[in-house]
């Protein structure tokens, strides 16, 4: 193999939490913070990237943590999302370290329509340099699918208004229970540029028998959960199915056990492994005495006389041809579960009938608008998209992305630059060694098993549908996990003319990740290590040739980073260094 | 040294042998010598060729005297038995270990400090009783505990790191050992482990003394420009005789080299140890078990600048001290009351016997 390029993508590529998040969050840097107690440091290391830390910390999608390199070396991975939230706790006044907003404006005006993550993201990164925003929304309040989708008992209202506030708070115009019916008319308002982040805001339906006679007790999921947060519904039947199998299944099945719900069931087509619901989300239904009944497929809307008696299901196995699956029906009776109540939650959809065909955005077969990838520009190039309306339902961290990069495109779109070409990200690298032993990290990494967050007594949590079920981790907690870190982003970074090839790194190792061998393809040399190296998602550090010929390969899949390799160096050829990429914004 | 302990987090695709156990469950504590230093590539290979060998680290007894050297059983294999003698005198304290216990895999560590001076008389008579044991010297060429001075194994001309040439003629650690009769002499050198593991392998596996002089560089006081026992010397004048494969003895031996290549040793345990022959120069005939054209070629590749390496010497069938003195087959520390004394007739029969 030829020697790595040791630039900033592949070190990025090595910090695998933060290479996972879409918004490239340094989480190692923020996890160090809060074991040094600097909560307020690691709660601004979080809000410059991801804006909504105290959100985020309670229900993000969490990227991070299946991508933790902890989790390839122990059981379970680095308590991520939770951690973000014991910075959120016990952070102090953030106002004043927010970036401030000129009184002076730029002359510039941009319509946000959407006040969700995504359109809160542009605006927080275009107020500050200047630019006149004003944010549309049909909802009384911003927060858009965090506060109409997301139950208050994983979200406390006063979490999310205070982190969508720091941004309205900042000059930014919201317009609120205002519908866009019209996106030519807005354009044509004199806006420099309309950016769209509407969400999906369509639920999808399910036309089976049964559906139109007893719709009276049937709801759409999204709707169903927005109707509970404008407490427009306050019941719900005793016996409860909610049909579908990702998160918004789990919202559903979990409010309904708190509206009254004694018997709520989730019946879901796949397998329970094969659910879109995260796997922290389908516990804490399964917690809260929810049943989750699997491979049945729904078939017709049981009903007397209007009202809703039950459903009935197809029973299926899955049928695997290669990776394709088919759900087959086993050919037993259908099976019929009485209910008084059933939420639909089998996806969601966009929808923009407020845009017209004529305007120059242009729209592909799905109905989805043709966005650019990289600038969010639509093919109208005063209108850009983020969030869900651009590519589909995804989650909050990847609007905020969407955001931060769509704010880029509009400032310089506004300066008149070309869109395709992208600031580069902040890099810095630099030695952590401060003596022959001591580090500027702790690289005495704990061994303790992940910690698990203290939930409310359920008896209580089930009383009120506003009530946090997760009380977070305390300071001693969130320290202990903390320490779980493996600072991925302190890089084991190599000096080849340095290299004695004494092989002190090689014994010292303790997951075996270096070694040094005749050079050859990367198939074979993957072979040669002394441990194989079989996990083709990671990278190889490979070096130049040494003086015997050989070269250095350090597999980088479970390098636990602690520095021990650095620390048997006689040379210096081994350095840790810490490596922080913080990736362009607007502001 | 290092402040952290060693995290027990290891690779998930670590290799395991026969008795379920990775390399990782042969180390010792964490090392306290210099950072980079050879010795501790040494435990490491000693580790490896336990681990490959599935020994159970029960069976072994780590024995060493004083110096860098014999501070490392401390940081191999936490579970076997060890004992750090006086200086110098672990060859006989092994002795006295091995005719107590004749089953432990004895090996011994110890310098060129421990072997070539103070314990030199311990060594030399050691190798003479043909005693059952792996007899590592950890050879740097100078005494690191004592801030650097020339050992007796340090080479005439080789440079102090504060310049000064070594006056004196240097003690030929594999030389002494073949004439003083060790069935097994190697040389290798730490930083060559696809050399030093097999050929320890080997070493075990012999019955009788196994004789590893091992060139450890001391990257604190003797691993400069001048000195001939530092990394880059050694590498630009390594001469490898011969590439050592250990074969255990229930492996199936394959044959995937043309005849003439090699040339298969059978030990005393059933194992194999092949031999490959190198291109190096005057290596084409040579025999390792042909003692005094052995003798020969180590004094002449030395003369030439070499630093031959490999296995030197070996005679797989010499018997050891115990088949000599026809000591009981059980261990003295398992024979019981009746075995050990006998009794007056017994004792009667044998002073007749002088009579």
């Amino acid at each position: 193999m030829k020697p790595t390029q040791t630039d900033s993508n592949f070190y990025h590529q090595v910090v695998d939490c933060q290479w996972a998040c879409p918004a490239h969050t340094p989480v190692p840097e923020y996890i160090r913070l809060i074991a040094s107690q600097r909560y307020t440091e690691a709660y601004m290391v979080n809000w410059e990237s991801n804006v909504f830390p105290g959100i985020l910390g309670r229900v993000c999608d969490r990227p991070c943590e299946p991508a933790c390199r902890r989790g390839r070396i122990d059981e379970e991975p680095v308590a991520i999302c939770r951690l973000k939230r014991v910075a959120a706790d016990n952070r102090g006044d953030v106002i004043p370290l927010l970036p401030a907003v000129p009184e002076q404006k730029n002359g510039r005006k941009i319509a946000l329509i959407g006040a969700g993550p995504a359109s809160l993201t542009v605006a927080r990164d275009l107020a500050p340099l200047g630019y006149e925003i004003e944010i549309f929304d049909r909802e009384i309040k911003g927060g858009g699918m965090m506060w109409t989708q997301i139950p208050r008992f994983r979200l406390p209202a006063r979490v999310l208004d205070e982190e969508v506030n720091y941004i309205l708070d900042r000059g930014v115009k919201l317009h609120a229970n205002y519908e866009v019916t019209s996106l030519k008319a807005m354009v044509e308002q004199g806006y420099d540029a309309v950016f769209v982040g509407t969400g999906a805001p369509r639920g999808r339906d399910l036309d089976i028998p049964g559906r139109t006679a007893a719709a009276q007790h049937i709801h759409i999921g999204i709707e169903w959960l927005a109707s509970v947060a404008f407490e427009h519904v306050s019941r719900v039947g005793r016996r409860v199915i909610i049909l579908g199998g990702g998160n918004t299944a789990m919202d559903c099945c979990r409010t309904s056990r708190r509206l009254g719900g004694e018997s709520v069931k989730v019946v879901v087509r796949s397998g329970f492994d094969e659910m879109k619901a995260s796997a922290w989300e389908k516990d804490d239904a399964v917690r809260e005495d929810v049943e989750i009944l699997n491979f049945l497929v729904p078939k017709a809307f049981l009903h007397t006389d209007g009202r809703l008696t039950g459903m009935r299901f197809e029973p299926v196995r899955a049928v695997y041809q290669g990776s394709k699956r088919s759900l087959v029906p086993t050919g037993e009776p259908p099976v019929e579960i009485a209910c008084d109540e059933v939420i639909i939650a089998v996806g969601q959809e966009n929808a923009f009938p407020w845009i017209e065909q004529d305007m120059g955005v242009t729209f592909d077969s799905w109905g989805m608008p043709v966005v650019d990838r990289v600038t969010f520009q639509s093919t109208h190039e005063q209108v850009f998209f983020g969030g869900d309306a651009a590519f589909g339902p995804e989650n909050i961290i990847t609007a905020v992305e969407h955001g931060h990069q769509a704010a880029i495109s509009i400032h310089r779109y506004c300066q008149g630059l070309t869109l395709q070409e992208r600031p580069p990200p902040g890099v810095t690298c630099v030695s952590q060694k401060i003596g022959m032993h001591e580090w500027r990290y702790d690289n005495d990494i704990s061994e303790d098993p992940r910690y698990q967050v203290p939930h409310a007594d359920k008896k209580i949590a089930l009383l009120d549908q506003k009530m946090e079920v997760e009380l977070g981790f305390d300071t001693a907690a969130g320290y202990a996990e903390a320490m779980r870190c493996l600072n991925c982003d302190v890089h084991t970074v190599f000096t080849e003319k340095a290299c004695i090839e004494c092989d002190a790194c090689v014994d010292i190792c303790p997951t075996h990740c270096i070694s040094f061998v005749a050079n050859t393809g990367e198939q074979q040399l993957r072979a040669r290590l002394t441990a194989p190296a079989q996990n083709l998602q990671q990278p190889l550090l490979v070096s130049a040739p040494l003086a015997t010929e050989r070269v250095m390969v350090k597999d980088e899949d479970v390098c636990l980073h602690c520095g021990l390799c650095a620390e048997r160096c006689p040379t210096g050829a081994w350095d840790m260094q810490k490596f922080l990429i913080k990736m362009a914004q607007a502001c | 040294m290092s402040y952290i302990p060693k995290p027990s987090f290891r690779h998930p695709q670590l290799p395991v042998n026969d008795l379920g156990l990775t390399v990782r469950d042969y180390e010792g504590a964490l090392s306290t010598l210099c950072a980079g230093c050879g010795h501790d590539s040494i435990s490491s290979a000693v580790m490896q060729a336990c681990h490959q060998m599935a020994l159970e680290p029960y069976r072994v007894a780590k024995m060493s005297g004083i110096g860098c050297s014999s501070k490392t059983p401390n940081y191999f294999l936490n579970q076997a038995h060890g004992f750090n003698a006086v200086h110098g005198r672990m060859p006989s304290v092994t002795t006295g270990a091995n005719l107590a216990n004749r089953d432990l895999i004895y090996i011994g560590m110890s310098g060129d400090g421990d072997t070539a001076s103070i314990g030199i008389g311990q060594f030399i008579h050691a190798v003479r009783r043909r005693l059952n044991m792996v007899y590592i010297v950890a050879n740097n060429g100078t005494y690191g505990l004592t801030k650097g001075q020339n050992s007796a194994t340090a080479d005439r001309g080789s440079l102090a790191k504060k310049g000064s040439a070594n006056p004196w003629d240097n003690v030929d650690l594999v030389t002494m050992a073949i004439q003083a009769g060790a069935g097994f002499v190697a040389r290798s050198f730490s930083g060559d482990k696809a050399q030093l593991v097999p050929l320890l392998q080997a070493a075990i596996a012999h019955n009788g003394f196994a004789f590893i002089d091992c060139i450890s560089p001391c990257v604190t006081f003797n691993n400069h420009r001048g000195s001939t026992k530092s990394f880059d010397y050694v590498r630009e004048h390594n001469t490898a005789l011969n590439r050592t494969d250990f074969i255990p003895m229930k492996e199936e031996i394959t044959a995937d080299y043309q005849p003439g290549e090699f040339t298969d040793v059978c030990l005393h345990d059933g194992s194999v140890m092949r031999l490959h022959k190198m291109a190096a120069d005057g290596a084409a005939g040579y025999d390792p078990q042909d003692r005094v054209a052995a003798l020969d070629h180590i004094q002449r590749r030395s003369a030439a600048g070499e630093v031959l390496t490999g296995l030197l010497y070996l005679e797989p069938n010499a018997p050891d001290m115990h088949e000599v003195m026809e000591t009981a087959e059980q261990p003295l520390n398992q024979l019981g009351e009746r075995e050990l004394c006998p009794g007056r007739e017994v004792l009667q029969t044998i002073n007749a016997s002088f009579r």
